[in-house]
């Protein structure tokens, strides 16, 4: 490992800026009744690491209770609750806020030289609408849960089932709103709130990312949300949409359910594609390879990502005909993510590379979303889909992706923002350590599902046959190193709050507007508007500001 | 190792007998299916192979001790465009593979035998065309085309069968169709992979593949004495449907020999043409489906009949190529001796207007026994 880039001001002298948009104002309703974008994503980083948490609780009593072929844990009914928990708490509370609730909330102000998001008040409901969510979901579990999978499948969730369906749909209905107002919430303010000289094509690619995420959230969140609203309605007064006896069509509920999840799953990865862009860039002191290639893929996936939702059906009775669009289409919107991988790793080429903690998750974030890229390239393929379609092969792709690719770029971004947060460092070797441990765990638990879901283990099953055991015994041990990977950062990086380095304003030497102001930032960002008279990821730029500033200073 | 942990021992033993990466290949298909699996693992070695490559050379050679000064490279068309065409074309060589073994898995050929399977909460049974039931198994004879129509009960549910590489969801209110040709004698895993409530993970049972001798051998034994259209005929004569069709000149519906296939008129205009799902459909919902020249007097069965019953009588409606049996039926449901001018057997042959005249004299003798 070759020397860092980190600067920091000399140890001895160093302090936190007195004022900044911690001190501000004290007590614990500025915290609730704030307008700050900085710290609404405080107040998200806090709630979704609590959902993060809950969910990775249920997803370890999934590995215990598949520890054997039998259901000696739980009874099947617990089982089906508990993942069906996991799936909800982990994709509607914890990714799909995620990245752009908490640093694209915290950012993308500071990254165009806004003073606050456009919309300060919605942006304080949307984290309300959120927390009334979550809420309902944690009651929904104490009351006796829900098992309909994540995915509500009618007629199983309409007709069939007896638990809690009506009070988690409100709670995934609840989140929605609140995702909605987040990326209606980023649009207006990409759009008119960016500082002078910051045209569309100086922006981050972390902005860009999320434009074309909030995109997504503001055009698929409410089909999900009518879908949930039919569900409720068949169920209590039966009004037969998706009734097969009553004229009704079971499948039209997948058509709707997908037509959001498929975008979902774009919501979820495209801020945190925006997360490595940034990375990537500062520790190889090298402006992104392509920059509008990168910035344009990102819009290509959120646009073709609207039509491929049928891919989740592909055996589920469609027409042969109508497989073989979507499955075309699919195979386009994998294109794009092909190309952002490789501009990433042309990015390195003549840089001058180092190996922080954000670049390591990076590094896992590229390996990681390349698998789980590559394997969505089986299941849109028409046929292999076939064989592989709901079994452990779509478990491992999925979390290849989700948490392979979303949740190391979402540990990458909090690593490399956290100095600009909390204006302290996080403790460099133990990082690094978890950042390893991380991407070993995740290895370990997640590559034995292709194999089983190859060999054809469905998924969603308590109990199995029993030759799929020394697999899945692989697989469990891997989530408790998993475990500690995810454990470490929370108990090094709640240490160094108090206890961390003094990071000053500008550690990593990037280039981005965010990292010339004082770290924490002060409530109202900038002291004066800022005017942007260069390019994005300009490091001639930044090293001429310090030549400047050395003169001055000498001077 | 053994006496140092017996229980690792075991696990290693275990996991080496039972090590495999894929299931085994017992259909027709299976082959070629894998040989596109196996394609596109290469593929995705070689990417994968090439990014770590890079990744790992390029942090080696451009390392900040190396490498002190980065060097602004703006990015480049010729290199943009490679990594744009080469994975696109290597993405539509899959596709039109995996659409070709798509097409071929959900396209049965016309000589496959068909078998019914319902899924409901939580087994599955199976109905072969000489009357045998099964829960949870499958018995099926090799190198012979098998078709099994797939219809739920009540939830989702998917009909997997790994060793054969084929799966399709089993659809409440619709039929569904796979095909397969086995080729390997033996047991399989049968799944039910789409999740269907509390006990969905035991919702498995056996693909049992035999030789031909050995599948007529079983189904000798296993016959309940009656085929599926008997039973088929049994419902028919018990639900009266032969009250109305039966092929008198009054009949107040339409005659049901030789509908199967047919293109049908439909009073609301439009045709139709009389597969498994539309006899299904106007079984359960006839005023949706009133042939032309009919008032839409029949009732609904929805709710009166299991699928297990539709398919039955379907079945039956399917091999029914004269009205004499429908004759039949109305003597059962009369519980009249049998008119001695009716014909006996006309054959299964004899499906043409040949055969349908004395039948159609025999229903007109009966029709006035009945008044």
């Amino acid at each position: 490992m070759s020397a860092t880039i980190v600067s920091l001001p000399d140890q001895s002298t160093a302090r936190i800026p007195k004022v900044n948009y911690l001190t501000k104002e004290n007590g614990i309703l500025s915290w609730l009744l704030t307008g700050d974008h900085k710290r609404i994503a405080i107040l998200y980083l806090i709630s979704l690491s609590f959902f993060f948490f809950i969910g990775g609780a249920l997803a370890g009593l999934i590995r215990l209770e598949l520890l054997t072929p039998q259901t000696d844990l739980m009874a099947t009914d617990t089982y089906n609750k508990v993942f069906t928990m996991h799936g909800v708490i982990m994709i509607f509370f914890f990714l799909v806020p995620s990245v752009p609730a908490t640093l694209g909330n915290f950012l993308i102000p500071l990254m165009i030289g806004a003073k606050d998001l456009a919309l300060p008040k919605i942006n304080l409901l949307s984290w309300y609408l959120y927390i009334a969510g979550g809420i309902l979901a944690i009651y929904t579990m104490a009351a006796g849960g829900v098992d309909t999978g994540w995915t509500f499948t009618t007629p199983l969730s309409t007709h069939y089932v007896n638990t809690n369906v009506l009070t988690t749909g409100l709670a995934v209905f609840i989140a929605g709103f609140s995702s909605i107002f987040t990326g209606l919430n980023f649009i207006v303010t990409i759009h008119k709130m960016r500082c002078p000289g910051m045209t569309w094509f100086r922006l981050p690619l972390f902005v860009w990312a999320h434009y074309a995420a909030s995109i997504l959230m503001v055009l698929a969140t409410p089909v999900v949300a009518i879908a949930i609203v039919l569900v409720a309605l068949e169920r209590t007064i039966g009004i037969g949409v998706f009734d097969p006896a009553k004229g009704g069509d079971p499948i039209l509920f997948q058509h709707l359910f997908w037509f959001y999840s498929h975008p979902a799953v774009y919501i979820m990865i495209l801020p945190g594609m925006g997360v490595i862009s940034e990375t990537i860039s500062t520790f190889s002191r090298k402006r992104v390879f392509g920059y509008t290639a990168v910035a344009f893929s990102s819009v290509a996936i959120a646009v073709f990502g609207f039509f491929v939702w049928a891919h989740h059906m592909f055996i589920m009775g469609i027409s042969n005909y109508a497989v073989l669009v979507f499955s075309l289409l699919t195979m386009l919107v994998a294109v794009p993510s092909a190309i952002k991988i490789f501009n990433w790793t042309f990015t390195l080429y003549k840089g001058s590379i180092t190996f922080e903690t954000p670049m390591l998750y990076t590094f896992g974030f590229m390996g990681l979303f390349t698998i789980g890229g590559l394997t969505g390239v089986f299941l849109g393929t028409s046929g292999t889909d076939i064989h592989l379609t709901e079994t452990y092969f779509i478990v491992a792709h999925f979390h290849f992706v989700m948490v392979g690719g979303m949740l190391m770029a979402f540990l990458a971004g909090i690593h490399f923002w956290w100095p600009k947060m909390t204006g302290r460092m996080y403790p460099e070797k133990i990082s690094q350590l978890a950042a390893v441990v991380t991407f070993i765990g995740f290895n370990f638990t997640f590559f034995p599902q292709f194999i089983l879901g190859t060999l054809g283990m469905p998924r969603r099953y308590a109990s199995y046959p029993p030759e799929f055991q020394v697999l899945n015994v692989f697989s469990t041990a891997g989530a408790t190193i998993l475990g500690v990977g995810y454990l470490l950062p929370v108990l090094y990086l709640t240490w160094s709050l108090k206890y961390g380095a003094i990071a000053g304003n500008n550690p990593w030497q990037a280039t981005g507007l965010e990292w010339q102001v004082q770290s924490p930032p002060l409530t109202e960002n900038f002291t004066r508007t800022p005017i942007m008279d260069h390019e994005a990821y300009d490091y001639e730029w930044l090293e001429r500001q310090k030549e400047k500033e050395v003169t001055t200073s000498a001077g | 190792m053994n006496h140092i942990s017996p229980v690792l021992w075991e696990f290693l033993v275990k996991w080496l007998t039972n090590f495999a990466l894929i299931p085994p290949e017992a259909s027709k298909i299976a082959p070629q299916m894998d040989a596109l699996l196996f394609f596109m693992v290469l593929v995705s070695l070689i990417g994968l192979t090439i990014v770590t490559l890079l990744v790992t050379s390029f942090c080696i050679l451009y390392s900040k001790g190396r490498h002190p000064v980065a060097v602004q490279v703006e990015g480049s068309t010729l290199l943009e465009a490679t990594w744009t065409i080469i994975p696109l074309g290597l993405f539509l060589v899959m596709f039109v593979w995996g659409a070709l073994i798509y097409f071929r898995v959900y396209t049965p050929p016309a000589n496959a035998m068909n078998i019914y399977v319902v899924g409901k909460q939580w087994m599955w049974k199976a109905e072969h065309p000489g009357g045998q039931h099964e829960i949870n198994s499958l018995h099926i004879p090799t190198g012979k085309p098998i078709q099994l129509t797939l219809i739920s009960q009540d939830v989702f549910h998917s009909f997997s069968i790994p060793a054969f590489r084929v799966k399709r969801e089993a659809i409440p209110g619709r039929y569904t169709t796979v095909w397969f040709e086995a080729t390997t004698p033996g047991t399989y895993h049968l799944f039910c992979t789409q999740y269907c409530g509390t006990n969905h993970s035991q919702m498995v049972g056996d693909i049992v593949v035999l030789t031909p001798e050995g599948y007529r051998k079983w189904l000798d034994e296993s016959t309940s004495g009656m085929s599926l259209a008997q039973n088929g005929e049994r419902l028919f004569a018990s639900l009266s449907c032969a009250a109305c069709h039966n092929a008198r000149p009054d009949a107040r519906g339409p005659s049901l020999a030789n509908v199967y296939g047919a293109k049908l008129a439909l009073s609301s205009g439009g045709t139709v043409t009389a597969d498994d799902a539309y006899l299904r459909e106007s079984i359960l919902n006839p005023s949706q489906h009133v042939t032309q020249g009919y008032a839409p007097i029949m009732p609904t069965y929805q709710g009166q009949i299991s699928e297990e019953g539709v398919i039955a009588l379907v079945e039956f409606i399917k091999n029914l190529n004269s009205d004499y049996r429908i004759q039949q039926t109305l003597n059962t449901t009369d519980l009249l001796p049998e008119s001695e001018g009716s014909p006996r057997r006309p054959g299964p042959a004899a499906g043409g207007p040949a055969a349908k005249a004395p039948a159609k004299q025999g229903s007109a003798a009966q029709g006035m026994v009945k008044q």
